[in-house]
């Protein structure tokens, strides 16, 4: 798990979004019920998301996916990879 | 003529509640389903033509029976009660909602598909071809605002047209929803792709949260104003409360304890002996009035407010804005609602607890959820506060601030139990959390009430009232048997000063805390009983003469400091411990609930005794 974080150090995930950025996702790295909570939501690949802001502690980020606003922890989208795509 | 029983479903947070009143209006009933925690309604409605029942079916994101909430919803679905389905989806956000109606859909039943909120959407500027989406999925499609009243004509209709050619939808190819993870990810991926793909061509328009919304989150989670509103908005809650609720207090009390002679009166003629009268009326009658006189008015201005703070929205911001403390305890950010809810009552925000899915999380709100002082403890904080601390003739806007910083210190000591429950008994990560944001609305205000008075209130009172008689009669026996010419009660009192003393308090206010265990509204009066040798208990009345009284018995600024500290952190009452008791589902952890936040105060108790 340590060593398949590091290696995909270089890969941008959602939580690198700034706000106002928008991204779309390349692969799913949640494991487990999150996953499937996510995929109800709508957040699978191919989803594209907008960064609105950031909660006033940095932490978590709230998210635009198809017009519903979700906010995720930290922890959870730097699991997500995305692309970043143009607004 | 013959019913036909209809299933309302859909996600979480589309109106589907609106859409039951709408159609039933007061012709209906709650309750549970059978042997579960979950909560159902039932009602029943008129078309032209027929007699309907509905039932709501829990609101769910799916149908693969993970949480208990889906197994109820996905048995109903498919047993074979309901007729048709009437599925309410949100028509801002179609391609989510798709996603549930095509496994609905595919469970091969009559389906009215709803696109409610359809006034929210059109505001954002979408438009929506429903002619098409119902050519794609094979069944009926509405365009509906159930929050106006004509959408129940509108309903009516549609639902006799389905019912007259209840025709089954299209079948939906999909892939099978069982098999290993791969085989899910499969079938939730081909789901997303369908619905995209049956959404081209159907929704135009603008796929992003309302521009308002945003405004309004860019201020309500601001970096710098997020806390302060906060603040401010909880004192005004308070304010609210403590204001609206002394004149309905003070009349309900005087209209119960105005009872208790005609009560005294008819048990006498019934041949009861003079002592069981007294007992029964002096004690249980008194008791229960009291609680209730001080308890209802303060819940029914209380939960509605926060009723309404959930139903505009803002209560998920509030999550968002705290969520990181709660990450950093290892908590779940869904604490932070039940933690607010415990603000009205402590059993209420237990109860409510069953939003967290991790049992370890769910553990760990249980457990500091009466760290935060319920409404019925604010009297007694109110009433210490402006004693010794803001002047006796407090106003309530100075009683609402003092409260306000009571209970931000309830709320950081509620952090460090968290925080140490999960380095300890309960350790482990924090599971992922995903908070949804919905979109601000204009609450409902019939809704509001209904809710908030019957399913809080009502249930909670009822509750107390069971523990408030028998404890009053077990108060009048102690004040009224004697033991070597003194009554138990002060026996009792003197037997406990020595600890009382070495937590900063003395005997009678650890046993007014005592005997205060079925309801926290009654520690002050029991203690004034104490200090005054009376039999029964009598109306505090002025603060000035009360803190007379206290002063007579020898209390300082430290022991109102130690009284407010253990008001907030003792034993949780005993409602709350019944309730712990059945959501935990054992005597360890509500052992534990009871001693977490008692070891917590008379800590801080000792510290603040001995520092002094």
């Amino acid at each position: 798990m340590e060593q398949g974080c590091n290696a995909m150090k270089q890969e941008l995930t959602l939580r690198s979004l700034r706000p106002g950025e928008r991204g779309r996702v390349r692969a799913m790295r949640v494991t487990g019920p999150m996953r499937r909570r996510l995929r109800e939501l709508g957040l699978v690949e191919g989803a594209e998301l907008r960064c609105l802001g950031r909660s006033p502690l940095g932490d978590p980020t709230a998210y635009s996916l198809y017009g519903a606003v979700l906010a995720l922890r930290d922890a959870d989208s730097a699991r997500i990879a995305i692309k970043r795509t143009e607004g | 003529m013959q019913e036909h029983v209809i299933a309302l479903a859909g996600l979480p947070n589309v109106g589907k509640s609106t859409v039951f009143n709408r159609l039933t209006g007061l012709r209906q009933h709650t309750g549970n389903w059978t042997g579960k925690t979950v909560g159902s309604a039932r009602g029943s409605f008129r078309t032209a033509r027929r007699r309907c029942v509905l039932v709501d079916v829990p609101g769910t994101y799916s149908l693969t029976a993970r949480s208990e909430e889906e197994r109820v919803a996905r048995d109903y679905l498919l047993s074979g009660e309901p007729e048709a389905i009437l599925l309410v989806c949100d028509a801002g956000l179609i391609e989510r909602n798709l996603f549930f109606a095509l496994q609905l859909l595919s469970l091969g039943k009559p389906v009215l598909l709803c696109l409610n909120l359809m006034d929210e959407a059109q505001r954002r500027g979408l438009r929506l071809d429903t002619a098409l989406l119902s050519r794609r999925l094979g069944v009926p499609v509405i365009a509906l605002t159930a929050r106006k009243r004509r959408s129940r004509a509108q309903l009516l209709e549609a639902i006799d047209a389905l019912l007259d050619a209840p025709a089954p939808p299209r079948p939906v190819e999909l892939p099978p929803p069982d098999g290993g993870s791969e085989a899910e990810d499969a079938y939730t991926a081909a789901l997303v792709r369908l619905s995209e793909e049956l959404c081209r061509g159907v929704v135009h328009g603008p796929r992003e949260p309302p521009a308002r919304d945003l405004r309004i989150d860019r201020i309500l989670t601001h970096r710098v104003l997020a806390y302060p509103l906060m603040l401010a908005l909880l004192a005004l809650v308070f304010y609210l409360t403590i204001r609206g609720a002394n004149a309905p207090s003070a009349l309900l009390s005087r209209l119960l304890f105005s009872l208790e002679a005609p009560l005294r009166a008819a048990l006498g003629r019934l041949g009861l002996p003079p002592a069981l009268v007294a007992l029964l009326s002096e004690g249980a009658w008194r008791t229960l009035s009291w609680v209730t006189a001080v308890m209802l008015p303060p819940m029914a201005i209380f939960f509605p407010l926060f009723t309404l703070l959930e139903d505009l929205g803002y209560l998920p911001r509030v999550a968002f804005n705290l969520d990181r403390p709660f990450q950093r305890c290892g908590a779940c950010g869904k604490q932070c609602l039940t933690m607010a809810m415990g603000f009205g009552c402590n059993a209420a925000g237990v109860t409510g607890c069953r939003i967290i899915d991790s049992r370890r999380e769910r553990l760990l709100a249980i457990l500091t959820n009466s760290f935060v002082p319920c409404n019925g403890r604010f009297p007694l904080l109110l009433a210490v506060l402006s004693m010794f601390f803001a002047g006796v003739s407090a106003s309530p806007v100075r009683a609402a601030l003092g409260l306000t910083g009571v209970v931000v210190f309830a709320v950081l000591m509620s952090f460090a139990a968290t925080r140490l429950l999960s380095a300890t008994v309960l350790r482990g990560e924090a599971s992922a959390f995903v908070l949804e944001l919905p979109p601000y609305r204009r609450p409902q205000l019939g809704q509001i009430l209904t809710r908030s008075l019957l399913d809080r209130t009502l249930l909670i009172l009822g509750r107390a009232a069971a523990v408030a008689a028998p404890a009053g009669a077990l108060l009048w026996l102690l004040a009224n048997m004697h033991s070597g010419g003194l009554p138990l009660l002060s026996r009792c009192a003197a037997a406990l000063d020595g600890a009382g003393r070495f937590f900063g308090m003395d005997g009678a206010i650890l046993l007014a805390f005592l005997l205060g265990l079925p309801a926290n509204e009654t520690v002050l009066p029991i203690l004034l009983m104490i200090y005054t040798a009376q039999g029964s208990l009598a109306d505090p009345g002025a603060l000035a003469d009360v803190r007379s009284i206290l002063l007579q018995n020898g209390w300082s600024g430290v022991t109102a400091a130690c009284v407010l500290v253990f008001t907030v952190l003792h034993w949780p009452c005993s409602t709350t411990l019944l309730t712990i008791k059945k959501e935990a589902g054992s005597l360890r952890w509500t052992a534990l609930a009871a001693a977490l936040p008692t070891v917590f105060g008379l800590v801080l108790c000792a510290i603040l005794a001995h520092s002094a």
